[in-house]
């Protein structure tokens, strides 16, 4: 059974890197999402430091802090919007120039500590007050999502295509005549994608992470499992769809029915909290928001195993599911 | 007796409102080369995929050295289809390492290349092949179990006449090996050179079935004369001849020659163009199955 998994395995393997059409499409459009959120999201002349005060404008002559290089001041309208951001840490420092001079410092962040000091240095008398809560950028609650989305689209379409391509040629019509078995042929086809999938995952993940600066709160391992977990479940997915149909615009008709909903309702842009039940039922019945559910309290809030554990038992449970209705209803022939 | 390899008992394959096979029997003994002939949508190729295990029969069965067709028979049988692509960007070695990965048993890929005399194009894209070239690789393929029985379902159909003499000569040294070849084709040469037994279908039944000098021996005299048709009057129809009228040519099966060409001569045809030849499988093919074109 291995040497015949291995066999089939090691041919799409090299199918796909000679490929260079295919090969190209799914190396460089991730590596343009990586530059495209490099442009949204980096840029070199970002000032390091990023204080909200509390006023309506900010003139630079009211105060001698306000001067000084490498920090940007922003309007808040109000002290809670501004204490709102300090929290989230999407500002270092809240400060309100009225006399008496007080300011808030988010007690979690690193870069709340320096400006603290350089604004200390300015105004010595400055009253202290204090918040917590960790960072929440969106692009760091965004960033899974734009994982997922990539890997959702990679298993899908390109398990099920290649499937009905194979049907339609009759190649898959003459493995049928050979001892290799459905659950043998599908295995292969999803191992072959899980390691393409996890390659363009890393690429992204490392190149995306060095651009917006993103710091993994959680275990790389187990964000690992995670990915292996999502990608092995949507691509068992995929091969679900392909498995008895030979022709490409239907599977692909299909696909599309399966992508659009989860594309909107996993959580890749928004979360859903506050949306209709109805609505939460199916999006947590899609393979892709418990993937995205798992991938966040990993990499927002360090959660290890443990924590995620519901959502990798869907996952899997899913993943072999999925693979034995494929095997089951798959076809080998055109009927 | 030895027990056939192959046994084909009552089948059976209906379709919506056809018929495409409608109760076919036969045996077929180790080591023969076993010809399906018979004219297009005759059923050979239906027969020969339930024969492969790649089609249900709708009734019937076949059965492989006395147990239904499983495990075993897949391990032992090497199939050629009609039409089969390959998996793209592969060499035609790496196709050939690809099937051979899929059996326990069976040649080395160096063997089976050197066997169907691909040495030359082992490193070519398989999709880069001419017609002839591409058949080899898929007898090669076939051959990588070093197959007990080898299933070849029209194996020369869109080859030029060099390609086809050369892939003949390839099927008769698997043959010398004493492996067991279920040859479906329409071109009676093929099946003349190559086949031990052949059966003759039309409209899902077998008409015929034997070896072929019996055959010939059964429904044939000894002679076939012919003469192109633009030299046999209209009125020489009304002669007391066997006559099997193509589009280009008139035929006459006769034992007795000389009697016949009497005959022609008082009719006062001219035999300018007359050609004596024995009676092949293709008369007793147009024989058995008529020479109307088929829908």
């Amino acid at each position: 059974m291995i040497r015949r998994l291995l066999s089939i395995l090691h041919a799409r393997n090299l199918e796909f890197l000679r490929d260079r059409g295919t090969l190209l499409f799914t190396t460089v459009l991730p590596l343009m999402l990586v530059i495209g959120m490099g442009l949204v999201f980096g840029g070199p002349e970002r000032p390091l430091f990023k204080v909200g005060v509390v006023t309506a404008h900010i003139d630079k002559q009211a105060h001698e802090f306000l001067r000084e290089r490498y920090v940007e001041f922003v309007a808040e309208p109000d002290e809670p919007t501004g204490l709102h951001k300090l929290t989230h840490q999407q500002i270092d420092l809240l400060l309100d120039l009225k006399a008496p001079v007080r300011y808030w410092v988010n007690t979690d962040s690193p870069k709340g500590y320096i400006v603290e000091k350089l604004l200390l240095a300015a105004q010595p008398g400055a009253q202290r007050e204090v918040v917590a809560g960790k960072a929440m950028r969106y692009i760091d609650w965004l960033f899974p999502g734009i994982l997922g989305m990539n890997m959702m689209f990679s298993c899908l379409f390109g398990v099920g295509y290649v499937v009905v391509r194979y049907r339609k040629s009759g190649f898959l019509k003459r493995l049928h005549a050979t001892p290799l078995t459905a659950f043998e042929f599908l295995s292969a086809q999803v191992l072959s994608r899980l390691g393409l999938i996890l390659f363009v995952t890393a690429i992204l993940y490392v190149g995306i992470s060095t651009i917006i600066g993103f710091h993994n709160a959680g275990n790389i391992l187990v964000l690992l499992v995670v990915a292996i977990l999502s990608a092995l479940s949507m691509v068992a997915l995929g091969l679900t769809i392909a498995a008895r149909f030979s022709s490409e615009e239907l599977v692909g008709g299909l696909l599309n029915v399966l992508t659009w909903p989860m594309m909107l309702l996993s959580g890749i842009w928004f979360s859903l909290e506050g949306s209709p039940r109805w609505v939460q039922w199916i999006a947590h019945a899609f393979p892709l928001t418990h993937a995205l559910d798992a991938a966040r309290a990993v990499m927002l809030d360090g959660a290890g195993l443990r924590a995620i554990a519901p959502h990798l038992l869907y996952l899997a449970a899913t993943a072999l599911a999925f693979l034995a209705f494929g095997a089951w209803s798959f076809r080998w022939r055109i009927d | 007796m030895t027990e056939p390899i192959l046994e084909v008992r009552d089948l059976v394959k209906q379709y919506a409102s056809t018929s495409a096979v409608a109760g076919v029997s036969f045996s077929v003994p180790e080591g023969v080369c076993f010809g399906l002939l018979g004219p297009n949508g005759a059923g050979k190729t239906t027969t020969i995929e339930i024969m492969e295990g790649i089609l249900p029969p709708t009734s019937g069965e076949v059965r492989y050295r006395g147990e239904p067709l499983g495990t075993r028979f897949r391990e032992e049988a090497g199939i050629l289809f009609q039409k089969t692509a390959l998996q793209d960007f592969l060499t035609v070695r790496q196709s050939i390492a690809l099937f051979r990965g899929l059996y326990a048993r069976g040649l080395d890929v160096e063997e089976v290349i050197r066997l169907c005399a691909l040495e030359k194009l082992a490193e070519r894209d398989n999709r880069k092949l001419s017609g002839g070239q591409q058949q080899r690789l898929l007898l090669a393929i076939a051959l990588v179990n070093d197959p007990a029985v080898l299933f070849l379902d029209e194996p020369t159909t869109g080859l030029d006449p060099q390609a086809r003499r050369s892939f003949w000569e390839l099927v008769a040294s698997i043959k010398a090996r004493r492996k067991t070849i279920i040859l479906t084709t329409h071109y009676m040469e093929e099946a003349e050179l190559l086949c031990d037994e052949i059966a003759i279908m039309d409209r899902g039944r077998i008409v015929s079935m034997g070896p072929p000098r019996q055959l010939l021996q059964q429904h044939f005299a000894e002679v076939m004369l012919e003469l192109p048709r633009q030299d046999f009057p209209a009125a020489a129809r009304a002669l007391p001849l066997n006559l099997i009228e193509g589009a280009e040519r008139v035929e006459i099966s006769t034992d007795d020659i000389e009697g016949t060409l009497r005959l022609l001569l008082q009719a006062q045809v001219p035999l300018t163009h007359l050609r004596i030849r024995p009676a092949n499988l293709e008369d007793l093919f147009l024989e058995l199955t008529g020479a109307e074109l088929r829908p």
